[in-house]
């Protein structure tokens, strides 16, 4: 399973690759970033079915972070929610692919791009899945083997500048929303300087903690780190894996570099990137 | 208006389980009604409207109709662009409840004032704007949201709002209501401002001017139609609310000017600047010139 959803990572990236590269668009490096927790959750771990993108019983993924549209609508595609030779169109005149995530899109579940939307909306699905007819304290204890639809909200460590988050952790510990996982594609570069440098967030395990949430902190680009980490079990609690990064992770060139939250490979480059990824040109 | 409000939320709840209520922790005394009988379709979100208003559209999301209650500007401006993003963008059925709106929270400074909320309410995609004159429209712009699939917005007042319609009329939506009949001018209300243009039509009346009074109780959709026939009739249109620049009159303006109607047009309506002294809601009108006896002086010269 791990084989497969590695090859699925390297395929999305190529396809961002090509995507950003044809609309001269940005965020690459973005994208990059959350290929493998993009790869391995809709590779392996998301019950969802693509022949039928509005079914119920679904576990909802929200990227707020909606600027890696690029990474999203590709891995949605592989998945088969819609054809994959529609991705080359992303940002082009009159394509539903826009530049930040559009709901417009099959599979896609929340419109983002402001930063601070996709958690509080989360909160509002873990809650509408997961209340209890019954006093808070009396709170049905969920596990991974539940069958109760799970959501899912993929956030970038630039974005939790925003204090619309700080409501929503502090709402979800409150309310022991356990049908709730956060991921925070934490690759230390936001838009204009390193997270350390603008805001620094740290100790950021200590203060998802201190809100009442199940913390695990992995390599973000190990496969086998964030399945371990899908699956660790949360009851009565929300859990956040904070998923150590690389902004640009995949292209040797664009790896850490803040350049790239802006830039978009010409020819030359994109070849070279395709090459590095083993994925065809 | 906060009153009935509530009650006719608790008897839509009773029939229909899709209804939830969030509030930003107000409505103390007001919203226990429904809260002690649906304990588990109300939630006190604390005062965090961003993440209530995205809670309120996740709930949505699953085919929930949600209620969102709070004062004045804090379910509106607050969280306006979780409103438009997370709301209108999705055309999701939350409904935005903002109470004490106008200057009903006088003394309590600009900080309370809800003088903007029509105007960028009715800027958004899909939404629904309603703002009920009295008790009896407030009942049926209640249950007239939660049949409306989308995000809505109603604009209440405190309490205490005298009832100015008898009996149920009929109500249309997106239709102005005619409360008084009359052929001079016709004075078009909105909101809480419904029982002064009442009294100002009575007082001319019996100075033999007649005034014809519609209420507005619906501002998305609006009733273009209604107000091109009226300035046709009368030629004479005078608007009133409780609200600055940017809310009827300037809904009403647009619409004349569109039809190409050069008619007498009088927009009333609050100053954009902001109110910086203490003072009831009637005297705090007074400063913005909206005094009973300056609005009887403004709609008689027109209607003359």
């Amino acid at each position: 399973m791990t084989t497969d959803t590695i090859k699925l990572a390297q395929t999305i990236r190529g396809h961002a690759l090509r995507m950003i590269a044809k609309a001269k668009a940005s965020h690459v490096g973005s994208c990059l970033s959350m290929a493998d927790l993009l790869a391995v959750l809709y590779g392996s771990h998301l019950r969802v079915d693509p022949n039928n993108p509005r079914w119920p019983e679904r576990d909802r993924l929200i990227v707020s972070k909606g600027h890696g549209a690029a990474i999203l609508y590709a891995v949605l595609a592989e998945r088969g929610f819609f054809p994959v030779a529609d991705l080359i169109t992303y940002s082009q005149d009159g394509s539903p692919l826009t530049g930040h995530v559009s709901h417009h899109v099959p599979g896609v579940e929340l419109s983002t791009g402001s930063l601070g939307h996709g958690l509080p909306v989360g909160c509002g699905l873990a809650l509408a899945h997961g209340r209890p007819h019954a006093p808070r304290e009396e709170i049905v204890t969920r596990s991974v083997t539940s069958t109760v639809p799970r959501t899912f909200v993929i956030v970038s460590d630039g974005e939790l500048d925003e204090g619309s988050n700080w409501e929503a952790i502090l709402f979800a510990g409150h309310h022991k929303l356990d049908s709730l996982t956060a991921l925070v594609d934490y690759n230390k570069i936001q838009s204009f300087g390193s997270v350390k440098d603008v805001l620094d967030l740290e100790p950021l395990t200590d203060k998802w903690r201190d809100f009442g949430w199940t913390v695990i902190a992995i390599d973000g680009h190990d496969h086998d780190a964030i399945q371990a980490a899908l699956h660790a079990d949360h009851a009565g609690k929300p859990k956040v894996i904070l998923a150590h990064t690389i902004k640009g992770k995949g292209v040797a060139y664009m790896e850490d570099q803040l350049a790239w939250h802006y830039k978009s490979p010409d020819a030359k480059q994109l070849a070279e990137a395709l090459a590095g990824l083993g994925c065809g040109q | 208006m906060r009153t009935s409000f509530i009650e006719t939320l608790v008897q839509v709840a009773e029939r229909d389980p899709r209804v939830w209520l969030l509030t930003g922790d107000l409505g103390y005394s007001v919203l226990e009604k429904f809260s002690s009988k649906f304990p588990d379709r109300y939630l006190n979100a604390g005062v965090a409207e961003q993440n209530m208003v995205g809670v309120a559209a996740g709930l949505a999301m699953t085919g929930k109709v949600v209620f969102v209650y709070s004062i004045a500007n804090f379910p509106t401006l607050r969280c306006l662009e979780q409103v438009r993003n997370d709301v209108c963008y999705h055309n999701l059925s939350v409904k935005i409840v903002a109470v004490g709106c106008g200057l009903a929270y006088g003394g309590h400074g600009y900080t309370h004032h809800g003088v903007e909320d029509l105007g960028v309410m009715s800027l958004l995609p899909h939404m629904t704007v309603m703002a009920p004159g009295d008790p009896v429209e407030t009942r049926w712009a209640t249950r007239t949201l939660v049949d409306k699939s989308g995000p809505g917005y109603l604009r209440l007042g405190k309490a205490g709002e005298p009832i100015v319609h008898q009996g149920e009329p009929t109500f249309e939506f997106g239709k102005a209501v005619q409360v008084v009949d009359g052929t001079q001018a016709t004075l078009i209300s909105t909101g809480g401002m419904l029982e002064t243009a009442v009294r100002v039509a009575n007082i001319l009346a019996a100075r033999r001017v007649s005034i014809r009074v519609l209420s507005m109780p619906t501002l998305r959709p609006f009733d273009a139609e209604r107000v091109v026939v009226e300035a046709k009739r009368t030629g004479k249109i005078i608007t009133l609310e409780e609200h600055g620049p940017g809310g009827l009159g300037t809904l009403v303006g647009e619409c004349l000017a569109q039809a190409g109607l050069g008619v007498r047009f009088v927009p009333l309506r609050l100053q954009p600047e902001p109110t910086l002294c203490a003072g009831s809601q009637a005297y705090l009108c007074g400063r913005h010139g909206l005094s009973l006896e300056r609005i009887v002086e403004v709609v008689e010269s027109v209607a003359d």
